[in-house]
């Protein structure tokens, strides 16, 4: 048991719709489901997880429907973004517990928050631990039956980047084992350090999904601004249009800085520290003035 | 249909330190108010009955099970909790059942036990009226952790409306309104209690046969609905 299948899946609540007509397969591997904050992100993921009712079409596991379906959770993990958990008992409790409700015992437990290397503060109670202790010791619950799919939502908000790396290695590592794993997130570099395969989501539509590669050659062919401050700012504008790479260059005298559109995203890069080096021009500036993620995805709607 | 580690999380829950000392604060006051009522007047059958029947039985049992029944599943939906057992492959009546045992063994014994201790401080268990209000209290513990075990999955605010049963409901309409008196928990108790202790100190506008139908398919209804309930809940605080 190990795809996800969502099928021509909408969910509205009310009048607002939040996840629009989506068609995508997860397979197992690591898949990272990407988009703006209030994309419909956790939506689907609910709906993945057996939390929500689609409004229209299907959501299966192995052709199993989810929703309604006790039985998918032998095979499902979940890593819910909400902070709330039994607060009052130990990791180690709340671990175990999770255990014995999947008909396992003490044994898979310890292993699970030895996986999560959360042994050292299993006996301390949970309203003591960090956000990232909270992430490690959710995850761990959601591992002890070894499930051969994981789904997390936003599992890296509120870890710092030690915490992160380690999340990220165990899932790596779980998905080379065959595992199907799923998370969510809007942060860019996150699901690019993580996921191979991402899935894009914008406004509860499916905007694009595949290769990481491939749609982040998408995401960096789109002209690219820049601006740009140097102790030379018309010199510089003069060597940098000389170039195929750069479309239009803007003089911003209030900003006392250059408005850079460059088309060739690659050749641009590393084309400015050269000639700026070659004509002893100094950047005090270089910053990309469209990069929000917001900005890439309305331009990979619209490609 | 029961299932050990769900109970156990139930009653770490129910019986936290916060919510124990509320647990904890009106028997001790039946318990009180039964003390200072005996060494005032002494040993009194008629005053006995008026405060098992008036404090324990209207007041604290209902109070006691919106505390139990509505705190079983209640803050778990509520927080989100409740995820870490849904997402495991456990019937969802499994859970409700489970929760409404230990709803109704919370409910006796914060407020079966004290009737009984208030009933024998009172009046020496004169007349039976300690066993039968305390008997009263155990059947009406059941019915009221169910009722109020079904609030706690449909809404969140379930101790707001289950406070307003208990209080407005029954004590207010029962008293102004005839026909209310028929569909309340605590007459229907009261017709176990008045079958216990004979005599015509404890009464109730339930005939015992009505009252046990109306106990037993209050309990098994709303325990059935909030099985359903669950399997179609939907998780409140998402986008």
């Amino acid at each position: 048991m190990t795809t996800i299948n969502i099928d021509h899946v909408s969910r509205w609540f009310g009048n607002v719709v939040a996840v629009n007509d989506i068609t995508m397969t997860i397979s197992p591997g690591v898949t990272g489901l990407l988009g703006p904050n209030g994309a419909g992100k956790s939506t689907l993921i609910n709906m993945m997880g057996g939390f929500l009712a689609p409004s229209n079409g299907t959501v299966t596991l192995d052709g199993e429907p989810i929703w309604r379906n006790e039985q998918v959770y032998r095979h499902i993990g979940i890593v819910p973004e909400r902070e709330a958990m039994y607060d009052f008992l130990t990791g180690r409790e709340f671990v175990v517990a999770n255990a014995e409700l999947q008909g396992l015992g003490t044994h898979e437990a310890q292993k699970a928050l030895a996986t999560v290397e959360m042994e050292y503060a299993q006996d301390r109670k949970i309203s003591t631990y960090s956000k990232g202790m909270r992430q490690r010791v959710k995850m761990a619950s959601a591992l002890v039956h070894e499930p051969s799919v994981l789904l997390l939502d936003e599992p890296f908000n509120g870890m710092d980047p030690r915490q992160r790396m380690q999340l990220m290695d165990l899932l790596r590592r779980m998905g080379a084992e065959g595992r199907t794993v799923l998370f969510s997130s809007h942060i860019l570099e996150e699901v690019e350090q993580l996921a191979s395969h991402i899935e894009v989501i914008v406004a509860g539509r499916h905007a694009a999904g595949g290769d990481f590669r491939k749609i982040r050659r998408l995401m960096t062919d789109r002209p690219h601004r820049y601006l740009i401050r140097s102790s030379d700012d018309r010199a510089l504008a003069a060597v940098l249009i000389a170039d195929p790479s750069t479309a239009g260059i803007e003089v911003d005298l209030k900003e006392g800085a250059l408005r850079v559109q460059a088309v060739d995203f690659g050749r641009f890069t590393t084309l400015l520290p050269q000639v700026a080096k070659a004509h002893g021009i100094r950047l005090l500036t270089v910053s990309p003035s469209d990069e929000s993620l917001e900005s890439v995805f309305s331009y990979l709607v619209a490609a | 249909m029961y299932d050990p580690t769900v109970a156990r999380l139930t009653y770490r829950a129910l019986l936290g330190r916060r919510r124990a000392l509320i647990l904890c604060a009106l028997p001790v006051l039946l318990i009180a108010i039964s003390a200072l009522v005996r060494g005032l007047t002494g040993a009194d059958d008629q005053i006995a009955a008026d405060v098992l029947g008036g404090f324990a039985l209207a007041t604290m049992v209902p109070i006691i099970g919106v505390i139990a029944g509505t705190g079983a599943i209640g803050p778990e939906i509520d927080d989100g909790s409740v995820v870490y057992l849904l997402a495991k492959p456990i019937k969802r009546p499994t859970i409700i059942f489970t929760k409404l045992i230990v709803a109704i063994a919370v409910t006796m014994v914060f407020s079966a036990v004290p009737t009984l201790i208030a009933g024998l401080i009172l009046n020496g268990n004169g007349q039976q009226i300690a066993v039968a209000y305390t008997i009263a209290a155990l059947v009406a513990s059941i019915a009221y952790a169910a009722l109020f075990l079904l609030l706690g999955t449909i809404t969140r605010h379930a101790v707001v409306f289950g406070l307003v049963y208990a209080l407005v409901w029954e004590a207010l309409f029962g008293s102004l309104v005839a026909g209310a008196r028929t569909l309340s928990v605590q007459q229907w108790s009261l017709a176990v209690a008045h079958k216990v202790a004979g005599g015509d100190l404890i009464t109730s506008d339930v005939g015992l046969p009505l009252a046990t139908v109306l106990l037993a398919g209050v309990t098994v209804l709303a325990t059935w609905y909030a099985g359903q309930k669950l399997r179609t809940l939907k998780l409140a605080g998402e986008e």
